[in-house]
């Protein structure tokens, strides 16, 4: 194992100290930022966490943070916070590539909503984060930038799609960072870097600004070092957005607040279709977790709901099927790339064959598949009618259970390459997260110790739609009694 | 050729029968566009009324214009559908004017179904559904020909992409091409009365699509059709479906078959050529927008809907025809003026004449400035006559009028005191720039002659023509109009005939 130079994984300064220090005039905000880029500067040359790094930009974003708090002004609850952004979130005037060859230099005209309500709340954005290529891929090795580095073991891949954001914050690059998770890709790549992820329930967070892979599963979720931070990073960034019409209409959430009141009297299932495939290391840890949870006073059970097993075949179908669609629009004739060609359509064909990679190909053309007249109700109907069952079985364990507790991912990081050429084994990395997507459920992976290799081990807690607050409860009860160090 | 019924060739028995189809589509008159807030302005410069949304940048998301669905639900209302729980789906097809290279429109699950629309004649033709969907933008190919072969590159406008459309689908019912024009005409006049569209062929907001095919008599199978593209007017629309369906009858005739294609209907060389067959077609794999949600507009909003709707075309249709069924016949006028006299030498009712001036009007929507003017007093043949010839050649500008002033310039005509050609004058100035009709006739010199003037030409007239003038009082009338032919010269048509008329009585019963 070899420590990447100058990050020091461990307890960096949370983001609600860091916004507290800062509101205070404690610490500038300039500080705090030339902090996060000395540490980029630093380290990101192995990890590569980043895409971009927007130095000039975040210092200009600090000094105003700076000049607003010696005015007397409030700049908000992420004063001076850096964070790193998932490069598939829309920043205006600021390359936006989803890591894509095919999306080359375009700079959207538009900040994405999230991105509007960090900057409201006074986060310093200090780049764009790598991931796989429009977020297809468990290991951040299909960006057209390079394979992201796990900071704890830059032999391994961090996880994917999120795994820049999930690194940069493992690294100590930035305290918080956003991804989206669309069958996994925050929640995985957390696991596997030893950070918290969170995906929220489907319509609570905007997806105006999200560059779309699969609209129906698609969510932005926070990164953070800690429970508390991924709530105050959720409250944030959740709420209504009218511009997203499956946004729910609900106020924005208060849950920072709500993080540390314990699970006394809550019932919580250990699903055990999760631990099935699970490494042994990784399955010990998860019960260890439920005895932390039985120890502050939950009742925790052994649930089953036999449908998420069916989970990862209807995810493969529906995603790239809303992926052949939300991929369409990449066609060489308004943006990014173009190669041209004699006619039209040859050029769309040149266009789109040159600019995306192996992986994006395989799912456009599975979606593709899946959609066309003969085969639609078969594949996509079919896979529909699955996902009804999941939500279906997910709601029988939620008569009798208020969370449920399972391994993020089956195993800790692999190494880099490993799955890259076998992609049912890649797919099998996102069979405990793609369940919750696919019923538009919440759910968040917390450090729990390490596997019997010394690499992070996540637990994931699931619960209904709406419940981010039991949710949370249950994540940091997990936190403070996870393990240090050692194997299980 | 209008009509395709004819003996058969080989004697089978039945003649050949047309089946005709149209789809619709007609761009709404919203504000904003339907799936985001920039105008819908198609026809400003290029590309300026364009955002994230309708150019389909990443990250972008519709959000759905409630006025649309309002006018959408209107055009159901108005065709006596029944009015739905409806969702959106995706139609995926690649072309440069398409941004996202899919477009959004209603499948399976259309805003409205089942309804029908009743021609002029009373005949009912059925609607299948009537859904919304969004507008593409349009590319222009730049090159010798202006077709995208031989194109040297083309240019895309996104202005019209995202525009609402709802497109229209009737059943298989008409079976003529006259059919075919008067549901379109009829169509048209709906979607005007319902604020929903402009109607305009020519420019594009209400194109029109159809489907042919022909079989042996009104009990034979279907055959198979094909979909003529390209219709741009109810003339070509017209044209289109006969040469459409003689080609068909051609090909059976001679033992061919119809393949089902799209054709393209070529006006300057007056036939249809294929575009593609059915083999040819795209693959659109629909699915559900899972961008949108779907729209379940609750009973007080549909409600809401049709109370907000006008009388419809047919309607008003018929209200007209009442008044101009009750006019007083001709005698009691008396009107001199042959374009609004002639009818009324006929029998009472409404005169095929009469139903061409009661549609020209309907259509324009100017059937209120008949209505108010009958109101006022005026004969109805002549409000009709004069909205339906005069007011008609500016629509627009007689949409805008007073009804006060139109009356109170008709009630100079049928006073005497203007004659028609003046009424007719002083109507383009009120046209033009509106104004007060007894002040716009004074400014053209026209009122001095109602009075003392007149009687000094007729005295003039009949002082000139002596023999015609015995004539005259010998019995002959109509030399009448020989003379107010002679009084019109001397005043350069200034006269009111009418009182010529009049004047000539008196002279001669003295």
């Amino acid at each position: 194992m070899t420590e990447a130079p100058g990050t020091s994984p461990g307890p960096a300064a949370s983001a609600a100290a860091i916004a507290a220090d800062v509101r205070s005039g404690r610490r500038s905000a300039s500080a705090v930022t030339e902090q996060s880029l000395a540490a980029i500067a630093a380290g990101d040359g192995e990890v590569n966490a980043f895409a971009l790094v927007t130095a000039d930009s975040a210092r200009r974003r600090a000094e105003e943070i700076d000049a607003r708090v010696a005015a007397g002004a409030d700049p908000g609850p992420l004063a001076g916070v850096p964070v790193a952004l998932k490069d598939n979130l829309c920043t205006r005037g600021v390359p936006t590539t989803c890591c894509s060859r095919i999306l080359d230099g375009w700079c959207p005209p538009y900040d994405a909503t999230v991105v509007e309500r960090l900057a409201a709340a006074g986060a310093v954005v200090v780049g764009k984060s790598n991931m796989d290529e429009f977020a297809m891929g468990s290991s951040t090795e299909t960006s057209a930038f390079g394979p992201t580095r796990n900071p704890r073991d830059t032999s391994r891949v961090p996880g994917g799609s999120s795994g820049g954001s999930a690194a940069a914050v493992a690294a100590g690059f930035t305290p918080i960072a956003l991804g989206s998770d669309t069958g996994g890709s925050v929640r995985q790549p957390a696991a596997l870097c030893g950070v918290v992820g969170m995906k929220p329930t489907y319509g609570t967070v905007s997806r105006y600004g999200l560059v779309a892979f699969a609209s129906s599963l698609d969510q932005v979720g926070p990164l953070a070092a800690t429970v508390a931070d991924a709530a105050l990073l959720f409250d944030i960034i959740g709420g209504h957005d009218e511009r997203d019409t499956t946004s729910l209409d609900r106020p924005a959430p208060r849950l920072a607040s709500v993080v540390d009141q314990g699970v006394d009297g809550m019932t919580i299932g250990v699903l055990a279709e999760y631990l099935e495939g699970a490494d042994p290391a990784v399955a010990g840890r998860i019960a260890q977790a439920a005895e932390v949870l039985a120890a502050a006073g939950a009742r925790v059970e052994e649930v089953s709901v036999p449908e998420v097993r069916l989970g990862l075949s209807a995810y493969y179908l529906i995603a790239p099927a809303e992926a052949s669609s939300n991929l369409a629009r990449y066609d060489g004739v308004r943006y990014g790339l173009r190669v041209d060609a004699e006619d039209t359509v040859e050029m769309n064909v040149a266009t789109r064959s040159a600019g995306f990679g192996a992986e994006v190909k395989r799912r456009i053309m599975l979606g593709t598949y899946a959609l066309s007249a003969g085969y639609l109700d078969a594949y996509y109907g079919q896979a529909l009618r699955v996902r009804t069952r999941i939500i279906d079985g997910f709601a029988v364990a939620y008569e009798r259970c208020d969370a449920l507790l399972g391994p993020t991912a089956p195993t800790t990081a692999f190494e880099l390459g490993a799955k890259l050429d076998d992609p049912l084994s890649m797919y099998l990395s996102d069979v405990c997260t793609i369940p919750s997507n696919l019923a538009g459920h919440p759910a968040i992976s917390v450090p729990f110790g390490t596997g019997s290799d010394g690499l992070p081990v996540g637990a994931q807690v699931l619960a209904p739609a709406l419940a981010e607050a039991t949710m949370f409860k249950v994540a940091a009860v997990l936190e403070a009694g996870a393990p240090v160090g050692g194997a299980a | 050729m209008t009509d395709v019924r004819r003996a058969d060739q080989d004697g089978a028995g039945e003649a050949w029968e047309m089946v005709v189809g149209l789809e619709v589509h007609t761009e709404l008159k919203t504000a904003t566009k339907l799936f985001c807030g920039c105008a819908n302005l198609f026809g400003d410069e290029p590309n300026t009324r364009v955002c994230p949304v309708c150019l389909g940048l990443p990250g972008s998301l519709p959000v759905l214009n409630q006025r649309a669905v309002e006018l959408a639900m209107a055009i159901g209302t108005a065709l006596h559908c029944e009015i739905r729980p409806s969702t959106f789906h995706r139609k995926n097809y690649f072309y440069p004017d398409m941004p996202k290279d899919y477009q959004i429109s209603q499948y399976d699950e259309p805003i409205n179904v089942s309804g029908w629309l009743e021609l002029p004649g009373g005949r009912r033709i059925g609607i299948e559904r009537a859904h919304l969907e969004e507008d593409t933008g349009k590319t222009a190919h730049a090159g010798a020909s202006g077709r995208i072969h031989g194109a040297e590159y083309s240019l895309v406008d996104y202005n019209r992409s995202g525009v609402p459309l709802v497109e229209i689908v009737s059943a298989p019912d008409m079976r003529s091409s006259a059919e075919a024009r008067a549901y379109a005409a009829e169509l048209r006049a709906i979607l005007v009365a319902c604020g929903a569209s402009d109607g305009k062929m020519e420019e594009g907001s209400m194109r029109v699509d159809a489907n042919v095919s022909v079989r042996r008599g009104p009990d034979a199978p279907f055959g198979t059709r094909c979909e003529i593209k390209n219709l741009n007017s109810l003339r070509s629309l017209g044209r289109a479906v006969d040469f459409e369906a003689r080609r068909q009858i051609a090909l059976l005739e001679s033992g061919e078959v119809v393949v089902q294609q799209t054709r393209h209907w070529d006006e300057g060389e007056g036939r249809t050529v294929a575009l593609r067959s059915k083999e040819e077609a795209y693959d659109y794999r629909y699915f559900l927008e899972p961008d949108l949600v779907p729209v379940v507009p609750d009973p007080a909003w549909i409600t809401a809907v049709g109370a907000s709707l006008g009388p419809l075309p047919g309607e008003r249709r018929a209200r007209l025809a009442t008044l101009v069924a009750g006019a007083l016949p001709a005698g009691a006028g008396g009107s001199p003026d042959p374009g609004v006299g002639a009818d009324l030498e006929g029998a009472p009712g409404v005169s095929d004449a009469d139903q061409e001036q009661i549609s020209t009007v309907v259509d324009l929507g100017l059937d209120g400035l008949v209505t108010a003017a009958v109101e006022g007093g005026i004969p109805a043949r002549l409000a009709l006559a004069r909205t339906a010839n005069e007011a008609a050649t500016d629509a627009a500008a007689a949409a805008g009028l007073d009804p006060r002033a139109y009356t109170s310039l008709l009630a100079m005509e049928v006073a005497g005191s203007l004659s028609a050609t003046q009424v007719k004058a002083v109507l383009h100035d009120l046209l033009a720039g509106g104004g007060d009709p007894a002040e716009l006739a004074r400014a053209r010199g026209f009122e001095a002659m109602a009075d003392g003037a007149l009687v000094a030409v007729v005295q003039e007239a009949v002082d000139s023509h002596p023999a015609e003038w015995d004539r005259y009082r010998g019995g002959e009338e109509k030399l009448a109009q020989f003379f107010v032919g002679q009084v019109m010269k001397a005043t350069r048509g200034q006269a009111n005939g009418k009182a010529v008329v009049a004047e000539l009585e008196r002279l001669a019963a003295r």
